[in-house]
């Protein structure tokens, strides 16, 4: 998805997990994806680099589909699927 | 001429069960590999469980979090994860609050020594008496990184196994009830772990 696509979004779940460190980000976004239908789009709110890597990885195994990153200024925001 | 059709008749029913009995012979054999092979795939498929394995025999603080750390993602990432807890890691499951009765000398004594709860740890490197520990600490704090007992409770609610090495239990006076209240875990021996890690995908020691 582009960005523009990526941000028309709107998601059906917000995690902000801002300023927390690894695991803090995967962890938020296990406990959340329980709250969530299939089909419904997540948000999540990361500042931790490492969490661009991980969620798209944690999204192949677990078969959400991941959809992108949009870049803000101190932080970024993740969105998927749930499969 | 009938003698000569009989004779015919009786070649081709010789020839029928010849091809029969071949054909049984084989289905037997088809079926005995099938077996063999069912029973290897069985056994394959048992030894490729989704599931973490982890041997934790430190009891260094920074050893115990990466332990933590990584169990607690393999949860997120729905594998099954068992932990067995053995010598000196066994010191990050008491409960300091907790106190028990009825040890020996050296029970006592060791008590005494080892770190009550995962809260007392050292660290493996730079500990300086405990300043190297603290700064960690209050560095993990700043950085917003989970303290070590709020990982093991974050593990317990995801379902991570804590499978603790009654030997090394015995071995250092740790009592049961001065153990942790956790939700999954249990005081077993070498052939858990040895079982466990047999059907995991992934096997570590820390």
């Amino acid at each position: 998805m582009t960005n523009e696509e990526l941000k028309a979004l709107t998601a059906n779940q917000t995690v902000d997990a801002r300023g927390t460190a690894c695991p803090g980000p995967l962890l938020a976004a296990k406990k959340a994806m329980g709250e969530i239908e299939s089909g419904e789009i997540m948000e999540i709110l990361s500042s931790d680099e490492g969490t661009k890597h991980d969620i798209p990885k944690w999204c192949e195994k677990m078969e959400h589909e991941f959809l992108g990153i949009v870049e803000e200024d101190s932080y970024s925001r993740l969105f998927l699927r749930k499969a | 001429m009938v003698d000569f059709t009989l004779s015919c008749e009786f070649r081709e029913y010789k020839k029928l069960t010849f091809v029969y009995s071949k054909s049984t012979t084989m289905n037997e054999e088809f079926e005995k590999q099938f077996l063999e092979l069912q029973k290897k795939v069985g056994k394959i498929e048992k030894g490729t469980k989704d599931q973490l394995t982890m041997v934790v025999f430190s009891g260094d603080l920074d050893k115990q979090i990466a332990a933590m750390i990584i169990s607690t993602g393999a949860a997120a990432f729905d594998m099954k994860v068992k932990l067995f807890f053995t010598f000196w890691a066994t010191a990050a499951l008491r409960d300091p609050k907790k106190k028990v009765g009825g040890k020996n000398f050296l029970g006592k004594m060791f008590g005494m020594m080892l770190p009550k709860g995962a809260g007392k740890l050292k660290l493996s490197k730079m500990h300086m008496m405990g300043m190297g520990a603290s700064m960690i600490k209050g560095l993990m704090k700043k950085k917003k990184v989970a303290s070590l007992p709020e990982m093991f409770k974050t593990a317990g609610e995801l379902g991570v196994e804590i499978n603790v090495c009654e030997m090394s239990m015995d071995l250092m006076g740790f009592k049961p009830e001065e153990l942790i209240d956790y939700p999954h875990m249990k005081i077993c021996g070498v052939a858990t772990f040895l079982a466990d890690a047999a059907e995991s995908k992934v096997q570590m020691f820390i």
